[in-house]
């Protein structure tokens, strides 16, 4: 077992962990919240053991530090109870089919990706693919024109929201 | 002085432990790198309140702590009897650490335990980490072009691809503790400085982000001791003798006040101390906490502004270089004069020094702002940040692109044109936006009042709070 597997098995753990908490504390919105936070927080530092800094420090700096705030903001503002979530209304199908659409993406997951895993020894990128001079080379080069979509993409949902937040423009 | 080298050589030897030292000398040097930066934070946090104290007093006409460790000795001592030792107050911070410990540690009641309880620690360690790229020494050795040295080795703690972000995204952690403390505690007052602070953070880490993307831009990287060095080059490209501190550059000025106004807001400070205002909300997200969980609350604050001010220091003020001035290429273009090589070497060796004054600088600022600002209101708070800061901001991006381009073009002299150029183009712009802006429901009948003049005008418009 080399230190690349050793340190990557504790990430995933704390990792699986966090996001296992996300649905044990599912009746208290704000613990769920944070196990969140540390889920990304932890696949932030899964990033940068691949070789994939910039990466990373974007699931740290937009999952864990903008996202979650503003998850957190709107559970606080609320005042979310347990109570409030855990209401029944009728019969609920929907424990049966996340259960159902669970196992089969763990089955696809586990095909595809943990058993090629157990024989890579050291899966870190050796080239400097993940370093943001790669990817800011590649992103306004190769894939420009993607790249601008997404930013009109932004745009729209920018203006889409200051619509929606003001009555009076 | 090659510290690896040295490590390298340790493993000729067959002692287990110089063995050892070769198989664990990465380790144990990271972790001497993490300890040379958090130790003289965790020593400083008692000068810096002490400082705080004392500089506040002072502006503000007072005496402040000043006698706590003054010492009278006993007439029965020969010599000393009858004396005094003063040491202006310098011990105070330790009376007041003694006194927080020993307070009754109170929790209140129906509170969320688990999470009031790690609140403050979760506020602790971004304040900390944010320091793990700031680079505190040169990485150079003078007159060297290639990464060496004594402190290459020692500073910063992780010297990554992408420190800047690092440092963005750790600021961006920094909510939390807040949030959840003012959560936790079970008090309106808590809950409302905990969304106040979230929402301040959120909104004045836009404008940072940005305000640090153009100098990121300018220099081309985004690791923390390459910027440094970037400084290094001839000012604006041009001026040979001196260095282009980021601050001296045009954009780098914009740049740079954009980023120290949300480093306060970034920190809680006055007066954008919104989330902890005393007159409102008692004290805040920690109004509920008492005794330690108080004071790591309060060493997280000192602790983030000490770090925050280190960010500016290496970003826009050259960090570890003392003076503007690049000793290096005055001592190679006049080989005659020793004292600039000396000054080179002394700039070098002084380096940590300089930073820590620089830091100290900061600081000073912070208290300086404290004792001359009042504090923001809310809106006035979210104005600045949105519609002056980001805008400003966005508009700089676009002149430090003009700026790089336009220099490679055509020198100096072309730059500084288009600068001066831009700058009149965005006047123009904002006085049209402005005029569009301008609210017309006020003016019409509202109320105009001259208050320094006799013939005050005074028309207002009465309201009948039955119509709709």
């Amino acid at each position: 077992m080399t230190g690349n597997q050793i340190a990557f098995l504790v990430m995933a753990a704390v990792a699986l962990l966090g996001a296992a908490g996300v649905v044990a504390f599912g009746a208290n919105a704000v613990r769920a919240a944070l196990f969140l936070v540390l889920c990304f927080f932890v696949l932030g530092f899964v990033y940068f053991s691949l070789g994939a800094q910039l990466l990373g420090i974007t699931q740290i700096m937009v999952y864990a530090g903008a996202i979650m705030v503003l998850f957190l903001f709107v559970i606080m503002m609320l005042q979310l109870r347990g109570h409030d979530l855990s209401k029944k209304v009728g019969i609920d199908i929907k424990s049966p089919l996340a259960w159902m659409f669970g196992i089969a993406l763990f089955a696809v997951v586990f095909q595809s990706i943990v058993l090629p895993m157990n024989m890579t020894a050291n899966p870190a990128v050796t080239s400097d693919l993940g370093k943001p001079e790669a990817v800011g080379s590649v992103l306004f080069t190769t894939f420009s024109w993607p790249f601008e979509v997404t930013s009109l993409l932004l745009l729209i949902g920018v203006v889409g929201s200051i619509l929606l937040a003001k009555r009076r423009i | 002085m090659d510290i690896s080298q040295w490590i390298e050589g340790l493993g000729q030897g067959k002692d287990a432990i110089v063995l050892g030292l070769r198989i664990h000398g990465p380790t144990l040097l990271a972790l001497i790198r993490v300890l040379l930066l958090v130790l003289p934070i965790l020593m400083l946090v008692p000068g810096l309140i002490w400082w705080e104290r004392r500089l506040l007093s002072w502006m503000q006409d007072r005496i402040g702590p000043n006698r706590t460790g003054t010492v009278t000795f006993p007439d029965r001592i020969p010599l000393l009897g009858g004396k005094k030792v003063r040491t202006f107050g310098l011990l105070q911070p330790i009376a007041d650490g003694v006194k927080l410990f020993l307070k009754e540690d109170i929790t209140p009641a129906d509170i969320d335990r688990k999470i009031y309880f790690w609140a403050p620690a979760i506020a602790l360690f971004p304040a900390f980490a944010i320091g793990g790229t700031l680079p505190w020494g040169s990485g150079y050795l003078p007159f060297s072009e290639v990464v060496g040295g004594l402190y290459s080795h020692l500073t910063p703690v992780a010297n990554i691809d992408i420190g800047l972000l690092y440092v963005l995204a750790i600021s961006s952690l920094g909510v939390y503790g807040v949030v959840l403390a003012g959560y936790a505690s079970n008090n309106k007052y808590s809950l409302m400085g905990g969304l106040r602070a979230s929402a301040q953070l959120i909104s004045y880490e836009l404008a940072m982000g940005m305000s640090l993307a153009c100098v990121a831009m300018a220099s081309g990287s985004l690791r923390m001791p390459e910027m440094v060095r970037q400084q290094e080059a001839p000012l604006w490209g041009a001026v040979s003798p001196l260095q282009n501190w980021f601050l001296l550059t045009p954009f780098g000025a914009i740049s740079a006040t954009i980023f120290l106004i949300c480093m306060v807001a970034e920190t809680n400070r006055a007066p954008f101390d919104l989330p902890e205002a005393e007159n409102e909300l008692i004290a805040g997200y920690h109004t509920e906490y008492s005794s330690m969980k108080f004071a790591v609350f309060f060493m997280g604050e000192y602790a983030a502004m000490f770090l925050f001010s280190g960010v500016f220091a290496a970003v826009f003020l050259g960090g570890p270089n003392l003076l503007p001035v690049s000793w290096e290429r005055l001592a190679t273009s006049n080989p005659q004069v020793g004292f600039y090589g000396w000054m080179a070497w002394a700039n070098y060796w002084l380096g940590p020094l300089t930073f820590l004054g620089k830091c100290a600088g900061g600081i000073t600022f912070f208290i300086w702002l404290r004792a001359t600002l009042p504090r923001l209101r809310y809106d006035q708070l979210m104005n600045l940040g949105w519609k002056t800061l980001l805008p400003l901001a966005v508009v700089n991006f676009v002149i430090v692109g003009l700026w790089i381009v336009s220099t490679r073009a055509s020198g100096i002299w072309g730059g500084w044109a288009v600068f001066g150029l831009a700058l009149l183009v965005a006047y123009v712009l904002y006085l049209n936006l402005a005029a569009l802006n301008k609210r017309s429901d006020l003016s019409v009948g509202g109320r105009r009042v001259r208050m320094s003049e006799a013939d005050v005008t005074r028309t207002i418009r009465m309201v009948d709070p039955n119509q709709p």
